[in-house]
Parts: structure tokens; sequence; C-alpha cells
């Protein structure tokens, strides 16, 4: 479904949607943005889930089951410790 | 069935641009992550009913929910233990999860590779290339995250290299690409998969050993662009929308992340990378003269009460210490008394940029207090005391003065042209680089010895009874 050129083209417009949505953040940002963007990528968890959904041999289930649990730490951690630090912005936004 | 699933990765993508985009900004940031958060669970529920997961069975009638059980375990504690540990973990030690949460990522990208690889043959070459790649680089941004958490954890305290050790690592590298290539037009089998693997995860602890603390962040979110990129890679090969452009976009952002936080330590990516930046790497010899003087809390407090303005100076030791909220106790207090109290920010101060934000936005302390390197380094001469906590390199007069020195061309905090300078500090260690700071031999600079919050409190008790 998605091959040859339009997969290039993919690529290239997401990697300069990713470097123009970054550009202009402020350093008091820095980290919580690293943070939410290690979230974004635990998206690899539909992928982990697909691989351990068709695989067939022990191994391929192993190596697909420890993918899934990897990949939901992602996603869950990232999420829990973005939105930890991001509070702290709203709770000093109230004082001011 | 299929045109739900697009449509809910399409959804996904675009919650994810649209959260990145309000991240960027103090205002929108809490509802960025929120927006990404609910782009992750559209996604992930609509995946239970991907093709490959739910499956016409051949011989039943209907369909069937293909090794669901496996999936539902696999997530609950990947899941539990990760809400688990991110709930618990202490604000100081944000850089080092992130950094196991991202290597964490990684390894799933590289698992996805090895599943595809282990099924082996039935790609076409552009497919098999991008699993091979996109499982190295998930490789090398698994073992390596896991370094960077040991070593800011403290269980890895030492860097160490190996003789030639770039030699050495750009030998095991063309080496885990040959294994590379092999898996790509040979048909190595099982055993060249699992070489593959261990050659890929021992370059990432090799790149990693020797790169000194210092450097942390900016490795962090390289191999955070990494893992973008690996997913991406590997979001081709399984045809998923969703994985191609969230992945792409992380590893084009974190790319230009990693380039601005590189900037600010006046470094670039291959100087952080290929030399390692320890003590005796010269800048020694001729140690700075003078000697550093001691003051007591009561004379610092003193001091600070009768300026005009102070600024202060946060560093790690400030971290460390959790002396936020009493620094912002004690800035109330002053300003009760008319100081002007400002609060200066090095982009690299701490273990990763905006970490200083991140601890003084816990204490409370309102934006428009904290200022960045460019704003305030020219109101340091009008400042009658400046107030350093816990920092140290990047107020080390010698990135400017000093050639010879290895930090030398980093833009600093000029806090030694104030008309005095307080530096709070636990003994008289030397920084993260190891390098000696002459800031605290210069004749206006007096040394309070202490823990951060315990000196924070005694300046509180005896600004009290001023």
């Amino acid at each position: 479904m998605i091959t040859g050129f339009i997969a290039l083209y993919i690529f290239m417009l997401a990697a300069f949607t990713g470097y123009e949505v970054i550009s202009r953040v402020p350093v008091i940002l820095h980290t919580p943005l690293m943070s939410g963007s290690n979230f974004v990528h635990g998206i690899v968890l539909v992928g982990a889930m697909v691989a351990l959904g068709h695989a067939e041999s022990d191994l391929e289930k192993i190596v697909g089951f420890v993918g899934v649990v990897l990949a939901a730490g992602n996603a869950v951690g990232g999420y829990v410790v973005t939105e930890r630090m991001l509070e702290m912005f709203k709770s000093s936004d109230k004082g001011k | 069935m299929d045109t739900v699933i697009q449509l809910s990765y399409f959804v996904a993508a675009v919650l994810f641009i649209l959260g990145l985009k309000r991240m960027s900004s103090p205002k929108g940031a809490r509802g960025g992550i929120l927006w990404a958060g609910v782009g992750m669970v559209v996604a992930t529920l609509a995946t239970f009913f991907h093709p490959e997961i739910y499956v016409r069975e051949p011989f039943a009638q209907g369909y069937a929910f293909h090794n669901l059980d496996l999936i539902l375990i696999a997530i609950a504690i990947g899941g539990v233990l990760a809400w688990w540990s991110g709930k618990r973990v202490a604000m100081t030690d944000m850089p080092q999860m992130i950094a196991l949460y991202n290597g964490m990522g990684g390894g799933a990208a590289a698992a996805i590779a090895a599943v595809e690889l282990f099924k082996g043959g039935t790609h076409e070459l552009a497919f098999m290339v991008l699993a091979v790649l996109g499982g190295l680089i998930g490789a090398v941004s698994f073992s390596g995250s896991l370094v960077a958490f040991s070593k800011l954890q403290g269980i890895m305290k030492k860097t160490f290299a190996l003789p030639a050790h770039q030699v050495f690592n750009l030998l095991l590298f063309s080496a885990t690409l040959a294994v590379g290539a092999w898996l790509v037009f040979g048909e190595p089998g099982l055993f060249g998969v699992a070489l593959f693997f261990l050659l890929a995860l021992a370059v990432g602890v090799l790149m990693t050993l020797p790169i000194g603390g210092a450097d942390m962040p900016v490795v962090i979110s390289l191999y955070n662009a990494l893992t973008g990129l690996a997913v991406g890679f590997e979001g081709f090969v399984l045809n998923n929308p969703a994985m191609i452009i969230a992945g792409t976009v992380v590893g084009a952002a974190g790319t230009l992340l990693t380039q601005l936080m590189a900037k600010a330590m006046n470094r670039s990516l291959a100087n952080v990378l290929f030399k390692s930046f320890g003590p005796g790497d010269g800048g020694e010899g001729s140690g700075p003269e003078g000697e550093m003087k001691p003051i007591e809390a009561q004379d610092a407090a003193i001091l600070m009460a009768y300026s005009n303005k102070v600024i202060i100076v946060p560093g790690f030791g400030m971290a460390v210490a959790q002396a936020q909220h009493k620094i912002w106790e004690l800035t109330q207090l002053l300003e009760k008394k008319g100081v002007e109290v400002k609060f200066a920010i090095h982009p690299v101060a701490g273990r990763m940029p905006g970490h200083m934000n991140v601890l003084l936005a816990e204490a409370g302390v309102p934006y428009d207090k904290i200022f960045d390197l460019e704003e305030i380094n020219n109101e340091f001469p009008n400042a009658d005391c400046a107030l350093v906590i816990g920092a140290n390199d990047v107020v080390n007069p010698a990135a400017r003065n000093n050639p010879d020195s290895p930090i030398y061309g980093m833009p600093i905090l000029d806090a030694d042209r104030a008309q005095n300078v307080i530096v709070m500090k636990r003994g008289q260690g030397r920084g993260f680089s190891g390098i000696e700071n002459e800031l605290f031999f210069a004749d206006n600079a007096r040394m309070l010895y202490g823990d951060g919050q315990a000196m924070a409190a005694e300046l509180v008790g005896h600004l009290k009874t001023l």
C-alpha cells in the first residue's frame, strides 16, 4: 500500500513537519518536549502488537512479547513523566 | 474494518503532531500531552482489530484474535511497571527516566525487526533494508540509553575507554553493517539474526561508555531522535502509517532538539560523541591563583538583605539538594525587603536543558522571574550579589578567558561580574567536567559550604531575624 515514492514523500513531509513544529520552542520547555516526543514514539506499541499478533514460532512469540512489554513501557512511562512535568507549569501559572 | 483502523491511525497521527505543536508553548503544553495521549489510546485500541491480530480462522467460522492473551499480558506488565516507576520517580531523576523509557522504545523497534527477520525472505529488498536499519538503530538506542540511564542513576560511576576506542568502534560498526548486509542479501538464518543484534547492542554500549556525564543530555536527546527514526523505519516494514509519521516526526524534531542542546554547550555533535570529555583534558598545570574564602550563613544573609539586586544562578547541586522550595522562600523574603531578585538559567544547567525551569516551576517560582542566558548576562555588573547554588561549569570564567580549557568558548553566565558572588556548595570539589573553577578563587567570591537545602534554610532563618 505505502510503497516506493509515496513512502519517500511521506517520510520527507513528516521530517519537515517535525522540524517545523519544534523550531520555535523556548528553552524552558526543552525537557518536557523531549519527554513528550519520547512518548509519541511509543506508537511503536501498535507495531509490536502486530508483530506479536502474527508471531508463529515460540522464538517469535518470545521476542514479540518482549517487544510489546518494552513498547508499553515506553508509551505509558513517557506519558506519566511528561504529564507530571507539565503539571508543574500549570501550578506556577496560577501563582502568577 | 480496515477503513476504521486506517482512519484511527490517521486521527492518531494528526493528534500527535498537534500535541507536539501545543507542547512547544507553555500555555498549551498540558493540553498537548493530553491530545497525544488520546491519539495513542485510539491507535492502540484500533490495532486489536488489525488483520494480523484479528484473523479470519481458516478452519473455524468467522474471526478470532491471534495471540490476544500474550498481547494483553505484555501490555499489562510493561504498562503497570512504567506507570508505577513514572509516578514514583523524583523530579531530579527525570532525565534518566526519559532515557530509560526511550531505550525501551528502541528495544521494541528492534524486537519488531527481529520478528520480521525471523520470518525472513518474504519481503522485497527495500523492506529488508529498512527492517535491518531500523533494527540496528533501535538496538543501538536501546543499549545506549540503558548505559546513559545507569550513568545518571549512579549505577555506573566511571567513564572508560578502550585504547584506540574510536577505531575499535568503527570496526565494530562496520562488522555490524556487514552482518546486516548478509541478512538482506543472504539467508543466514537464526544465527545471523542473533549475531546482528548482539553486535548492534555492543555498538550502543561502547558508543556511550566513554561519554562524560556533562554531555548526557545531548546523548539522551540523540537516542530519542534515533528511536523515532527506528520506529519510522519499522513502520514502513509493517506498512503502518501511524508509526511512519509519528516516528519520522520525532526523528526530525529530536535531531533539531539535539542540535539546539549541543549548540548551547558550544560543542558539535561529533565532538560530544567522539571526544570524551573528562578530567585531564588540559587546562591544568596552572591552577587558579588565590584561595577560596568561606563565608558564614549570617553574613551572607546580611549581604543579600542589603542588596538592591540579587541574581540567583541554580545548578545541578540545587536539584540534588532539593533546595528549590527553600530558595523560593528565600526569594520571597528578600522581595519583602525590597530586593529585586531574578533567576538566571544557563541552557544546560542541571542534566538537561530546561531541567532548572522544571524544578523552579515545581517550587512555584513564576516565569517572569526566570531569565535565559542572553537576557540576563548584561545585568550581572549591576547586581550587588550573585548567589550561585550548586552550579559550577556554567559560571566558570575559564570558558571566556582560558583557551586551554576544555570548556573554552562555551557561553557562560557572567556571575563573576556581579559586585559580590556567594557560592553555595557542598565542598571544594570540582564540577561535573572535573575542571577547577577560578570563579571560586576570585576576590569578590565567597564560599558558603553546606548542603543546599540546609544552607538555604539557614539563610531564611537569618533573614527572618533581620
